[in-house]
């Protein structure tokens, strides 16, 4: 049995007096695909936000690959590590958004050599090749020299996909990926998706798609009010929830 | 038969006429060109009339346009407006950014700075750093609590040139702090969160990320500060310096040829401000790029 890729342990987080996170307990093995749902307002984005620390939590403790994320332990301490050392760790963790979020002012393959060139050091040249065959995977071989305005939502998405990629992460943090899109270009991104999930990719996603986290999705959790209510297989959580609330919430969905 | 079937049907049915097509002429907007016409023979007229007027004195334009006193007098506006100008942008970024921190301190001294150097008038600075040396006639520095220390005479330090700079960097530099400012927060915070994710330290998503996109933003207005800049130096005279306005005044207020002597600054003065502008172009186009494919595809695609 190998270690979980994400330990997320009694993890509690508030804006102010208003509390957004309420004692989270989720483990993600390596390889695995999860999917967090749940009602507006729940808490799934500021958790994925805290797993690569865009967010400070206010206790409990996340782990990635065995490393405490933003802090340094020392006996029962925790220490904020500088920034230098924080985005050491977030190179790691991709992340992709709802809104895309690609440079402007970079083309396509600009954008996914920024951070492999500007964060790892790699050379140019190199970071080019593997950027072009990215690229490619995702099917915007033709598109490398393209700027973001020109390409549809579902390309954007993709190049947004290809430039997380290029960081070789160990886990993808995907937060509603197709929520902005076009009904017909949804299936373009979930195509990627499926086929990183088939490589064994470890990813976190958020999502309103319930055929997706149905097929591709190895476990689901739902959350509400900033709990976890329930966590299991997409039949268990889909098909047989135990808890009210989840039917409740999947009746409106579908 | 419902209406959608008596559409279809009508489009599919329907042939090409058999009359001639038509031949299209736009309107002719003659109320504007009657107008240009007018406005073109206002402006020649008017032109001419300063031309032909020996009263502007052109031939003694002519002999002092390049005027060596008058020369050394430009280059001064011209070196006072670039250092100023390169010195507000540096200021001012550091303090758009700071006025832009999380911590409140640093916050609040960066919008103190600006509220204070916005508030005064720069001629009011200008006089103040001159007369430095009447206020603390010795400058020190070194480290605190030790005996590491160096003075000069305030008036050695702080020459004339030096408090034309200062006094008139320090001022564009709370101005430009604003700018750049509001270039920045024009920027979607999307971006940022996307440079971090990446793992950039928010230094590097600012350099890379952040400002080259808040630049399109930033650059127009540069352009107007560094033109008014050019003008704004003038107040200079005041310390003593001969810039190109004080050159031209000082040579009058010897032969009395005001307006020639005027009209001579004035020209070079619309010459550096029309370089100005074009530089500006350039630099816009520079940092346009990204919209300008965007532009170029879509008169491709009419
Ligand atoms: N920066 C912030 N400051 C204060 N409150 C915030 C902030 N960001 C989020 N919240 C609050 O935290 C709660 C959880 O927000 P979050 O964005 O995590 O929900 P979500 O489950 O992702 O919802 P959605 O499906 O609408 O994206 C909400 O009540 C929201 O109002
Ligand atoms: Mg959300």
């Amino acid at each position: 049995m190998t270690s979980p890729m994400v330990v997320i342990d009694r993890v509690t987080k508030s804006y102010g007096e208003v509390p957004v996170l309420r004692d989270i307990n989720l483990e993600v093995a390596a390889g695995e695909v999860i999917s967090l749902i749940g009602p507006s307002g729940s808490g799934k984005s500021t958790l994925l936000r805290c797993i690569n620390h865009l967010e400070r939590i206010q206790s409990g403790s996340i782990t990635v690959a065995g490393e405490l994320i933003g802090y340094r332990r020392v006996g029962n301490l925790a220490y904020e590590m500088p920034e230098k050392l924080i985005a050491r760790q977030r190179a790691r963790i991709g992340m992709v958004f709802q809104n895309f979020n690609l440079f402007g002012h970079m083309t396509a393959l600009e954008n996914v050599i920024e951070a492999p060139v500007q964060v790892l050091g790699i050379p140019r040249r190199e970071a080019v090749e593997r950027a072009g065959e990215i690229l490619a995977r995702v099917g915007l071989g033709d598109k490398l020299h393209t700027y973001p305005r020109m390409l549809s939502g579902g390309q954007q998405q993709r190049v947004a996909i290809a430039r997380a990629l290029a960081m070789k992460p160990r886990l993808i943090l995907f937060d509603e990926p197709t929520s902005a899109l076009d009904p017909e270009l949804v299936g373009e991104v979930l195509d990627v998706m499926r086929a990183l999930a088939a490589e064994g990719m470890t990813m976190m996603v958020v999502t309103h798609e319930m055929s997706f986290a149905r097929e591709v999705c190895h476990r689901i959790a739902f959350m509400e009010a900033g709990r976890i209510v329930e966590c299991g297989t997409p039949r268990e959580v889909l098909d047989n929830s135990a808890f009210e609330r989840t039917r409740a919430f999947l009746s409106k969905v579908h | 038969m419902t209406v959608l079937e008596a559409h279809s049907n009508s489009v599919a049915d329907h042939r090409p006429s058999e009359e001639p097509r038509l031949t299209y002429v736009p309107a002719k907007a003659w109320g504007t060109r009657i107008a240009a016409v007018a406005l073109l023979l206002v402006v020649v007229s008017f032109l001419w009339s300063i031309a032909s007027n020996p009263n502007f004195g052109w031939t003694v334009v002519g002999e002092y346009l390049f005027d060596p006193r008058i020369l050394s007098g430009l280059y001064l506006t011209l070196w006072l407006t670039l250092v100023t100008m390169v010195i507000g942008i540096v200021l001012g970024t550091v303090f758009a950014v700071m006025s832009m921190s999380g911590n409140v301190v640093i916050a609040t001294i960066a919008n103190a700075y600006i509220w204070f150097f916005r508030g005064t008038p720069v001629l009011v600075q200008l006089i103040f750093w001159y007369n430095l040396g009447a206020l603390f006639p010795e400058l020190s520095i070194g480290i605190p609590f030790t005996s590491l220390w160096i003075s000069v005479p305030t008036n050695t330090a702080i020459s004339p040139v030096m408090a034309a700079v200062l006094g008139l960097g320090l001022n564009e530099g709370a101005y430009m702090s604003e700018i750049i400012r509001s270039g920045l927060l024009a920027v979607d915070p999307g971006q940022r969160q996307a440079a971090k994710s990446l793992g950039m330290t928010s230094g590097r998503a600012l350099w890379r990320i952040v400002l080259p996109q808040a630049m399109p933003i930033i650059v127009p207005p540069t352009g107007n500060q560094a033109i008014g800049m050019l003008k704004t130096s003038s107040l200079v005279s005041v310390i003593a310096l001969s810039d190109l306005l004080y050159s031209v005044q000082t040579i009058y207020s010897r032969n009395y040829q005001t307006i020639p002597l005027l009209i001579v600054a004035c020209l070079w003065y619309l010459l550096a401000t029309t370089v100005f502008s074009l530089i500006q172009a350039r630099v816009e186009r520079h940092f346009g790029r990204s919209s300008l494919q965007a532009s170029q595809a879509r008169r491709a695609r009419q």
